[in-house]
């Protein structure tokens, strides 16, 4: 089709023989990107002038946060606590349940094309719902606002190191599971002695990093009052006490670092 | 027999790691402890209606508000979450780039390049909704914010991933060019550029399909999209048309992961 519409450019070498250069999408491509990016910018109100002229009140803000308000580290604390129990407790046990369902949605594993196809539909609907949107459910659902987070964080956890956990299964060698399962081996069985000491670490390893994700998603979350910290960011905004705001950032910035170093130092160590 | 020995010297040298499990175990069981403490999964009857109501709602989406084609239909409401996912994408794909340069420690010396990555952590901690509410101070409520609040928030990520492209360079090439006599210029278009620009369209694809998901959110705190009927229609109970959104939302969302992770193999395997 492209060739047709664009021939390919004709080169004549010293030697005689032609070769075909393959004419290049790129001019396409950035043209219906330029197309894009203007309609984008009409349908979203993209506008220069209105930046340049706002923009510094954004800086202002940022200035003011940079001078943190250090008395209110006592009133954020309990929630960032709070934020901290929400993601550990629900990556733990999201990533707990999403074991199983990952074998049963890994196809080389489980044979009823039916389960690993629903399972694996089941996941990825979970997955593409948004975070907040899942808490702003929970809400409705259950009265304390740290369950609602919870809940949330359980999900998308278990979809999450689900889908990574049936990939890797899927990805692993199969050569031991048929040769335990042709000595004998029970199928549970041939999977906990073969497959699962392959994607052991794999699975801390995914674990690991979706708990990292997890802190920062549970700091917004009391947002849309899911618990933790997120309404105090809420608030601190609302009365535009932007030292304050400062404080809480500067907290949840520590906070992620330390455990980022240290899952990265697990998630090396795993490797 | 001589075989059998072997493997038991294998299964008897392999390292002892009990202890070191065990007190791992006990940490993370005691931290889990910790956390379940203020836990409760109270479920009210109040509680349960709306967990049915909800379900319903999925079930049976508003339909006529689903497929209208007005601007306040749910398909003009994901236009316009693309078009705000898209331009910030675009907005932060650039941001990033010079800060990416500065972060990589085979260009810079490394106190810069050491200052540039604590910059990037930063950006990248502070919350989307918190830049969504400071933006809307500068702009006003509507998708122009959540287009700069995309940009923003997109800077962090897409800066780390680039700076693994930079610094993985592959420098003889540039050498060889040198030594054939090429101007800066030709090096920078023939040498760098090529060996960067599909990485870094792969890593921009790849975040425009995690810049959907959080520009779906955007509009709780009124930064446009799709998310502020969404709050809107909740905060009203009217669950079918939740639904109807949701169901637009997963299923926008997961064409639009499917295709970029299409284009993203095609780019990376040439």
């Amino acid at each position: 089709m492209w060739d047709k519409l664009f021939p390919p450019k004709k080169i004549t070498l010293d030697s005689g023989s032609v070769v075909y250069e393959k004419r290049s999408k790129s001019p396409v491509i950035l043209m219906i990107v330029a197309v894009a990016m203007y309609y984008s910018g009409v349908v979203t109100g993209f506008d220069w002038n209105q930046l340049m002229s706002g923009i510094h009140e954004f800086f202002t803000i940022i200035f003011e946060m940079l001078q943190p308000n250090w008395g209110y580290m006592s009133r954020a604390w309990p929630e960032l606590m709070s934020t901290l129990q929400m993601s550990l407790f629900g990556s733990v046990l999201g990533a707990v349940i999403a074991l199983p369902l990952a074998v049963l949605a890994s196809s080389n594993i489980t044979k009823k094309r039916i389960i690993v196809s629903s399972v694996k539909t089941g996941l990825s609907l979970v997955r593409t719902m948004p975070t907040l949107v899942t808490a702003l459910i929970a809400t409705y659902i259950f009265q304390l606002p740290q369950t609602a987070g919870t809940i949330a964080i359980i999900l998308f956890t278990t979809s999450y190191v689900g889908k990574l956990v049936y990939e890797a299964i899927e990805n692993v060698d199969m050569g031991s599971f048929e040769a335990m399962e042709a000595m004998g081996m029970d199928k549970r069985s041939a999977f906990r002695t073969a497959i699962f000491p392959q994607i052991l670490p794999n699975y801390l390893s995914i674990s690991l990093y979706s708990f990292e994700g997890n802190v920062r998603y549970a700091a917004i979350l009391g947002y849309v009052g899911a618990g933790g910290v997120g309404r105090l960011i809420n608030e601190t905004i609302g009365w535009r006490d932007y030292q304050s705001l400062g404080m809480i950032v500067f907290m949840l910035v520590i906070t992620v670092y330390l455990i980022e170093s240290t899952s990265e130092y697990f998630r090396k160590k795993l490797a | 027999m001589s075989t059998l020995t072997a493997v038991e010297k294998q299964l008897h040298s392999e390292p002892d790691h009990r202890r070191y499990t065990i007190v791992l175990m006990a940490i993370l069981s005691g931290l889990m402890i910790w956390s379940v403490s203020d836990l409760s999964v109270a479920l009210d009857e109040r509680g349960m209606i709306i967990a049915r109501n909800i379900l319903t709602g999925l079930v049976n989406p508003d339909l006529a508000f689903l497929f209208s084609l007005t601007n306040q239909g749910v398909f003009y409401l994901l236009m316009e979450t693309i078009a705000i996912a898209f331009l910030g994408t675009i907005l932060g794909a650039f941001l990033a780039v010079p800060l990416a340069f500065l972060s990589a420690s085979n260009i810079v010396p490394k106190p810069i390049s050491g200052l540039t990555r604590m910059l990037l952590i930063v950006i990248r901690t502070i919350p989307s909704l918190v830049y969504g509410l400071m933006l809307i101070r500068v702009t006003g409520p509507g998708p122009f914010a959540g287009v700069l609040t995309i940009g923003i928030t997109s800077i962090g990520m897409l800066a780390k991933l680039y700076v693994d492209a930079i610094e993985d360079l592959d420098i003889k090439v540039l050498e060889s060019m040198t030594s054939m006599g090429c101007t800066v210029f030709e090096k920078i278009r023939f040498g760098i550029l090529p060996q960067l620009f599909s990485l870094f369209l792969s890593v921009m694809i790849y975040r425009f399909d995690m810049n959907m998901r959080e520009a779906s959110i955007l509009g709780l705190v009124g930064a446009g999209g799709i998310g502020a009927p969404l709050i809107f229609a909740m905060q009203g109970y009217r669950w079918s048309q939740v639904g109807s959104i949701l169901i637009g939302l997963v299923v926008l969302i997961l064409i639009i992961e499917t295709v970029s992770n299409k284009l993203r193999t095609k780019l990376v395997n040439g």
